[in-house]
């Protein structure tokens, strides 16, 4: 099977990635090329097969909740792109319109 | 004596005798890194000054233990390399992503802590393909690194600058992550010894996340006997990791010196010994196994049937658990932003330019698997076939106590000479992608030369049995001279 240039498109949407032209021309063609490869995976027969998520046997690792200082707000914000003058929230553009 | 070239052991026997100072080696490393640097290219980040600072303050710690005859932490006054996934408390920290090339953590990852409680000394952050997805180091935003052996060949990745500065004599030893190999495959490009211990092993907090299921840390060094002191120290329980194993932590440093070897019970997969591989890795891997049995081990053929599985099932899984983890990049709390009017352009603006090409094409790949209608058939197939690589592994090891094998199919390849061709590129990786798959534990440890290129020989282990795979290793580097070759760096 082969992707479609409007496949890409779509797959770039729900990821959330802005690409140019010529990025999505090479990204198609070189998807493509990964995904006929990976589709030898469907010569075996695996219906009596579980799936592996992870190689622990690990089920919910619970703890004690217990109350523990958090790291400084100012620590938090160090990184952040844009925070407000006060430093005490991280700012971004309005994501809801009047 | 160059004292830059000493393993961790050499070193602290030197220190323990008051005979050189935790600042001669940083001194030696930073000379080092003056004269080789230019051409390496293996760090991404130098804290040259901090680390003479702390050097001079193990110095007066080393007084006092040999003062007061007490023993002092394993790596004090140890010139160290992190790789540049690795949270390290105030040094920036980028993944070699434009994304995050601002980014100094707010707190040290779980093995930072453990290093530094046990005395080493950080000189640097090392250059890694972006958010450690690549096998060549080339994906890294910043440069390429360089082959010590070869200039113009790549180190191999995605912790190559981890292992060209281990190779080149730039630090005592380095830290890198290993997802599908990325540790292994460039400790055999450039003949140092990389470990990846058993999935559970060592805590991946504050390692930034690429694969969950699949990543490790690992130690880079000269010899085993170092790589055993690192693992000591790194591995063990962490109750901030939710899949770190609460599973006691064996003496490694001791097993190495148990050399039972003898009626060892050695697999050979024959799956790994297939066209394609270059002749000269097959020789020296061949001549490897002859050493272990001279040493008295028996080897056995052995069938891996799923072995060809693996790569399309790693290149399936790895992707899609990156494209959940990654999505945290929203050019918000941290990092590269994009700047808009709109939030929405702002994100996929911050996503579409703060991402490389490498980084983009496996967010689409892995969002593409798991997106509706095609879960079942590429992510679920994927994961079940993971299942039947692990059974391959679970029933070659009721027979056999290791797996040998070639690290990588070929030497360093040239700089540029896959780059632009994903498919071959993943092919470096195709004998390091199954045991991450199953969990186990892996070392590679240098075993000759083919046009002047290292070799690596591959030792493969049950879970959570690093001790023999170590042992292993070291009753081979015994036997061998490999470990000690130097690559001659032409300074112009």
């Amino acid at each position: 099977m082969s992707l479609t240039r409007a496949q890409a498109q779509h797959i770039a949407e729900l990821a959330k990635l802005k690409l140019t032209d010529e990025e999505l021309t090479r990204l198609t063609a070189q998807l493509a090329a990964i995904l006929d490869y990976a589709a030898r995976l469907q010569e075996l027969d695996t219906r009596a097969i579980p799936p592996t998520a992870s190689v622990l046997p690990l089920k919910n690792v619970l703890r004690e909740d217990v109350v523990t200082p958090s790291m400084p707000r100012a620590d938090v914000l160090a990184n952040a792109p844009d925070k407000d003058a006060r430093a005490e929230f991280f700012r971004v553009r309005a994501i809801l319109k009047e | 004596m160059e004292l830059a070239s000493l393993t961790i052991h050499r070193a602290r026997e030197f220190l323990q005798k008051g005979e050189i100072t935790s600042t001669d080696l940083t001194r030696a490393v930073l000379n080092r890194i003056d004269a080789v640097e230019p051409r390496v290219n293996a760090y991404i980040t130098l804290v040259a000054d901090r680390a003479l600072d702390h050097a001079r303050a193990a110095d007066a710690q080393w007084e006092k233990h040999r003062r007061e005859k007490t023993n002092a932490p394993a790596l004090l006054g140890i010139p160290m390399a992190i790789k540049d996934v690795i949270c390290t408390r105030g040094v920036t920290t980028t993944a070699g992503s434009k994304i995050l090339n601002n980014f100094v953590p707010p707190y040290d990852a779980t093995v930072m802590e453990k290093l530094n409680a046990a005395g080493a000394i950080l000189i640097g952050k090392t250059n890694q393909d972006e958010f450690a997805m690549g096998s060549s180091t080339e994906n890294s935003r910043f440069f390429s690194t360089h082959n010590p052996w070869d200039l113009a060949r790549v180190p191999g990745g995605s912790s190559g600058g981890s292992a060209a500065a281990v190779a080149a004599d730039e630090t005592f030893f380095a830290l890198g992550t290993d997802t599908g190999g990325s540790v292994r495959q460039p400790a055999s490009l450039c003949g140092v010894v990389g470990m990846r211990p058993s999935y559970g092993r060592v805590s991946r907090y504050g390692v930034i996340a690429f694969a969950s299921s699949l990543d490790q840390v690992g130690p880079l060094t000269k010899d085993v006997r170092d790589a055993a002191t690192i693992l000591q120290i790194i591995a063990g329980y962490d109750a901030r990791e939710a899949t770190s194993v609460n599973r006691a932590v064996p003496d490694y440093v001791g097993a190495i010196h148990e050399s039972r070897i003898k009626n060892l019970r050695v697999g050979v997969p024959k799956q790994y010994f297939i066209a394609g591989i270059e002749k000269g890795v097959e020789d020296a891997v061949r001549a490897a196994i002859r050493v272990l049995e001279n040493l008295g081990a028996t080897t056995i053929e052995i069938d891996l049937p799923h072995t060809d599985y693996a790569l399309p099932t790693y290149y399936l899984i790895a992707p899609a658990e990156a494209s959940a983890n990654l999505a945290r990049y929203d050019g918000v709390k941290y990092g590269y932003r994009a700047e808009s009017s709109d939030v929405w352009e702002m994100l996929r603006a911050t996503r579409g330019e703060g991402f490389g090409v490498e980084v983009k094409r496996r967010i689409m790949l892995g969002t593409y698997a798991l997106s509706a209608g095609y879960y079942d058939a590429y992510y679920l197939q994927a994961q079940k076939v993971r299942t039947l690589i692990k059974q391959d592994f679970d029933r070659a090891f009721e027979n056999v106590d290791v797996i040998v094998s070639p690290t990588s199919p070929t030497t360093a390849f040239k700089i540029g000479a896959r780059i632009d061709d994903p498919l071959q590129m993943y092919l470096a990786d195709l004998f390091t992608l199954a045991q991450p798959l199953a969990g186990i534990p892996a070392i590679s440890v240098p075993c000759g030369f083919a046009d002047g290129l290292p070799i690596g020989f591959q030792i493969m282990g049950r879970a959570f049995d690093e001790e023999n795979i170590l042992r292993v290793a070291y009753a081979y580097e015994q036997a061998t001279e490999w470990h000690k070759k130097k690559p001659v760096i032409s300074i112009q």
